[in-house]
């Protein structure tokens, strides 16, 4: 049921696609000491490219195909005309370097996209620019670090960042120049308050947190844990890829953060691509405006918007040209269709799902820390892996079952971790018919766990080698026959039944 | 609008299982006085009023296509096959996450596997990534993992790298102590030149970088900086553009150890910027030093072939803070766009479009070539772009021509001062003789 690879389905001479002959004179081509002399692309026609990458998209599980549940991926429903905004060529077709006079209309959306991100989450001012939520990472420690450079202050060395927290955070402070220091969790799955108040030291740049956290918490000493780190001189830095919780709820400024990321790709809705684009704006406070990246959206006295490069207290550029337009198009339409209320309605919804899902599940899986969760849930598979499945074979039946698993193994703190969000635009019966797939399976682990472990059954290829994958790596075509024949292309010479 | 399908009854179920009177108990935890603040936002809308609204603000922009397009600088305004965007805009594909669970991912996964393996041959180098941010941000992790690699920590620029480029590596360089020597373009005798960047490198240099063909749109002869490199036991690194590689000689060919390059000319629509994908591939053994994510081959236990994300002991969600980056997506849906834009094309249409690019360019630097005032700077032999000296400042002839409805050439002065009088033109297969005819009168009679 797999599909060929393009170099397998290529034949000499096949063309997909052709362009017309230019209708000016020829110039004499370089050197051919500048030229290549071979091109090995593969060569089909265009109805067999169609066909490879239409039979491609059908062996992928995405939203527009069932239930996501992938913890702290926020996979809600991607509204259909958030797409068709984004092609519209008045946008598609803008060039970066276009003069401000012809590029009004995009140039206003990312102003009034800044103003409805900036009071969604209480900061004064955004940078857009951002590609995905790590880039927004680097582009927030940066930020802090500038801060604490341009007050003279050199000798902040380390950043705190709590066990749960993502492996970006820990990557990103490194990436600045920051040695990581990990701060524990307590018994009810909050930051260690102590521990942290003991590594918080005049030598520490910044605290980053997760807000709610991925155990699904939000922590409940918020307020103390802000004004710990603020006394020592550091900043707070908000992780927002859990911001889908608190839309009209809480906003992360008010919380005491000084500097935080979002990622467009799950609060706001935009299609997550099987890995990119993303987007992940940076908010921060007012005094710390003056070193966002360039360029900023700025309005000349004459209500005209324009694209300023001259900051001279920027961190600088953190990619070329704008940030994903395309991304941010789509992010305003989705705010533009919810308002207020409706962004209201999405955190409450959410949560909801996610506290109905805990307590449908409760009593067949331990809850790593069993009290209302925000948007997602954490439990453990330790039950089960005592009886003989383990979580990543808990993760593999639920396939069988039509679902997409939820994150599992993470966050590390929890043994066994399986992380569930189910998003605002997922309906009871969905969530109904979860957990009795979940419970099933639970029943499952106890009675026949080999079932599970064998698990799926049912897709085009079962578990794959990941260690020989690993260890002699192929990552390219030619895909030698160790690693499996070509599979037969669709529609030509198939046998009846495979 | 709203995409929240619970009914009233539904919520009351909910809440009643949950054992809690209101949605409001479920939020105690955040403290009373900042929770639920009134956002000051428009009510939300129909789908309707929206898309009037945004349909309303898009046409408000002249976008290229109604405008006849001669700025390029690393944006490029090629066609896209309508299949491109009929393929990679599928719901599979665009509403799926990373592929975490490859029994259930496989087309992500093969799709960028395959993606990978164009990114090699176009390259001519042994492994690429399944690809970055864009090609700014990729040529920054290339020279973070040439310092890796050599433990040094001096990178060599060529003054005719992209200027935006240059910056966002200052920036990703500027806490780790790197110094950052940059080369120098001059225009003298009426040709911009780089200077001999190979006088630049000394043994302390993790790597020098080059762009083919140049910001100026110049294709250079690199076996000598290539033996200068080897002296030194410095790191080559290359920043290509693609569809210039349907026509010249490949990074991997001028024996380079890093190459990048921003994919957007293979499909993906400008949009303003972005998003777009950056293309990464280098030598085989350097691919443990090598940032993002890379797909696999592997089997499954009855002989299957299938396709997995692997060498993740490199990635931050295993190695945390000693990863070789932070980065954690790739442009999965930007880097499909390209492959189903290559796999179109084939090795024929893809050396077709470079030549009309190249050919359109020549026509049109000829034509300006002749008019009095004006000038070509960048000497023969360059691909798709080239520096025009005009007779007026660029900022003001663009606006004239705007009025014509041309999309004139980027100014340099905002890059380089010195070179305030020029404009970087570009000519892709979109540009027909007539419309570079009509740029070339309206040059005329400005």
């Amino acid at each position: 049921m797999g599909e060929p690879l393009l170099s397998e389905l290529s034949v000499e001479g096949r063309l997909g696609h052709r362009f017309p002959a230019p209708d000016v004179p020829a110039a004499p081509l370089p050197d051919a000491g500048l030229l290549r002399d071979r091109l090995p692309l593969p060569q089909l026609s265009e109805l067999e490219v169609v066909r490879h990458f239409t039979r491609l998209s059908q062996l992928n599980y995405a939203v527009d195909t069932g239930f996501y549940p992938l913890g702290s991926c926020t996979m809600k429903y991607n509204p259909k005309i958030d797409d068709e905004m984004a092609r519209l060529p008045g946008f598609a077709g803008l060039h970066p370097y276009q003069p401000a006079e012809t590029t009004q209309g995009a140039l206003r959306l990312l102003a009034e996209l800044e103003a409805a991100l900036a009071e969604i989450t209480g900061f004064a001012a955004i940078t857009l620019q951002p590609s995905a939520g790590a880039h927004g990472e680097l582009t927030g420690m940066l930020i802090i670090r500038a801060h604490h450079l341009g007050a003279g202050d050199t000798g902040r060395r380390r950043v705190l960042v709590p066990d749960s927290a993502h492996g970006t955070n820990p990557a990103t402070a490194a990436m600045c120049g920051y040695e990581t220091v990990t701060v524990p969790a307590d018994a009810r799955g909050n930051v260690d308050l102590d521990a942290l108040r003991r590594e918080l030291r005049e030598d520490v740049a910044a605290l980053m947190l997760t807000a709610p956290s991925t155990l699904g918490l939000f922590d409940e000493h918020m307020p103390e844990i802000a004004a710990a780190v603020h006394e020592v001189g550091a900043l707070l830095y908000g992780d927002g890829a859990n911001l889908n919780a608190l839309l009209g709820v809480a906003r992360p400024a008010d919380l005491g953060f000084d500097v935080m990321h979002m990622n467009l790709h799950k609060t706001f809705a935009t299609p997550h691509g099987g890995g990119g684009p993303g987007a992940g704006p940076v908010a921060v406070r007012a005094d710390l405006a003056r070193y966002l990246p360039v360029p900023v959206v700025a309005r000349a006295a004459d209500g005209r918007y324009f694209l300023d490069s001259n900051r001279p207290d920027s961190i600088g550029r953190v990619r070329a040209f704008g940030g994903h337009f395309g991304v941010l198009v789509r992010a305003y339409t989705y705010i533009r269709l919810l308002g207020a209320d409706g962004l209201r309605q999405v955190s409450e919804t959410a949560v909801l799902n996610a506290n109905y899902l805990r307590v449908l599940l409760q009593d067949a899986y331990d809850v790593a820390y069993n009290r209302p969760c925000m948007h997602e849930v954490v439990l453990s598979g330790r039950r089960q892996k005592a009886r003989g499945a383990r979580t990543l074979d808990l993760a593999k039946r639920l396939i069988d079952y039509g679902y997409h698993p939820p994150t599992i193994y993470f966050p590390l703190v929890v043994d066994e971790a399986l992380m569930i969000e189910p998003p605002e635009t997922e309906s009871k019966p969905t969530l109904d018919a979860f957990a009795a797939a979940m419970l099933a399976i639970a029943a499952e682990a106890a009675e026949q766990p080999e079932l599970l472990r064998e698990a799926p059954h049912h897709t085009p290829v079962g578990r794959l080698d990941e260690t020989t994958a690993a260890r002699h790596p192929v990552l390219r075509w030619p895909v030698p026959d160790e690693l499996g024949a070509a599979p037969a292309a669709v529609g030509r010479a198939q046998p009846l039944g495979v | 609008m709203s995409f929240v399908p619970l009914t009233p009854a539904e919520a009351a179920a909910m809440l009643a299982r949950v054992g809690v009177s209101s949605v409001d108990d479920l939020f105690e935890v955040i403290p009373a006085a900042v929770r639920f603040p009134a956002l000051d936002l428009p009510p939300g809308q129909s789908e309707l009023t929206v898309s009037r609204e945004v349909r309303g603000l898009a046409a408000q922009d002249r976008p290229t296509g109604e405008l006849a397009c001669f700025l390029g600088a690393g944006a490029y305004h090629h066609y896209i096959p309508s299949a491109v965007g009929a393929l990679a805009n599928r719901a599979e594909f665009a509403t799926s996450y990373t592929p975490y669970q490859p029994e259930i991912s496989q087309g992500t996964l093969q799709a960028t596997f395959e993606f990978q393996s164009l990114v090699c041959d176009l390259f001519e180098l042994d492994v690429a990534n399944a690809s970055v941010y864009d090609g700014a941000t990729a040529l920054a992790e290339a020279v973070l993992m040439a310092e890796r690699l050599t433990r040094r920590e001096r990178v060599v620029l060529a003054g005719s790298v992209h200027p935006e480029y240059r910056s966002v590596v200052e920036t990703y360089v500027a806490e780790r102590g790197t110094e950052l020597v940059l080369g120098e373009v001059a225009a003298t005798d009426g040709a911009l030149r780089e200077a001999d960047v190979a006088a630049l490198l000394d043994e302390r240099t993790a790597c020098c970088v080059v762009q083919q063909p140049s910001f100026f749109g110049g294709i250079a002869d690199f076996s000598a900086l290539r033996q200068a490199c080897d002296r030194v036991g410095a790191l080559l690194v290359m920043v290509c553009n693609p569809i210039a590689l349907g026509l010249l000689k490949s990074p991997g060919a001028w024996g380079a150890d890093i190459a990048v390059a921003e994919g957007q000319p293979l499909g993906v629509p400008m949009s303003f910027g972005g998003p777009w994908v950056g293309l990464m591939a280098t030598r085989e053994r350097y691919v443990r030093q090598m940032p993002g994510r890379i797909v696999g081959a592997a089997r499954d236990a009855q002989g299957r072939r299938g396709y997995v994300l692997t060498l993740q002991a490199r990635e931050q969600h295993i190695r945390r803070e000693k990863a070789t980056s932070n980065v954690c997506t790739n442009e999965a849906l930007l880097a499909l766009h390209a492959t189903i834009y290559l796999s179109l094309l084939g090795p024929t249409g893809l050396r077709q479009v470079a030549e009309n690019c190249y050919q359109y360019a020549h026509y049109a630097a000829a034509q300006i070539a002749r008019l009095p005032g004006y000038a070509v700077l960048t000497p023969e032999p360059y691909f798709h772009e080239f520096v025009v000296r005009c007779p007026l400042p660029p900022e003001e002839l663009n606006r004239r021509l705007l009025a014509d409805g041309i999309l004139g050439g980027l100014p340099l002065g905002r890059f380089f001062p010195e070179l305030a009088d020029c404009a970087l033109l570009c000519c892709t297969e979109m540009n027909t003789r007539a419309e570079i005819d009509k740029l070339v009168a309206a040059l005329a009679a400005a």
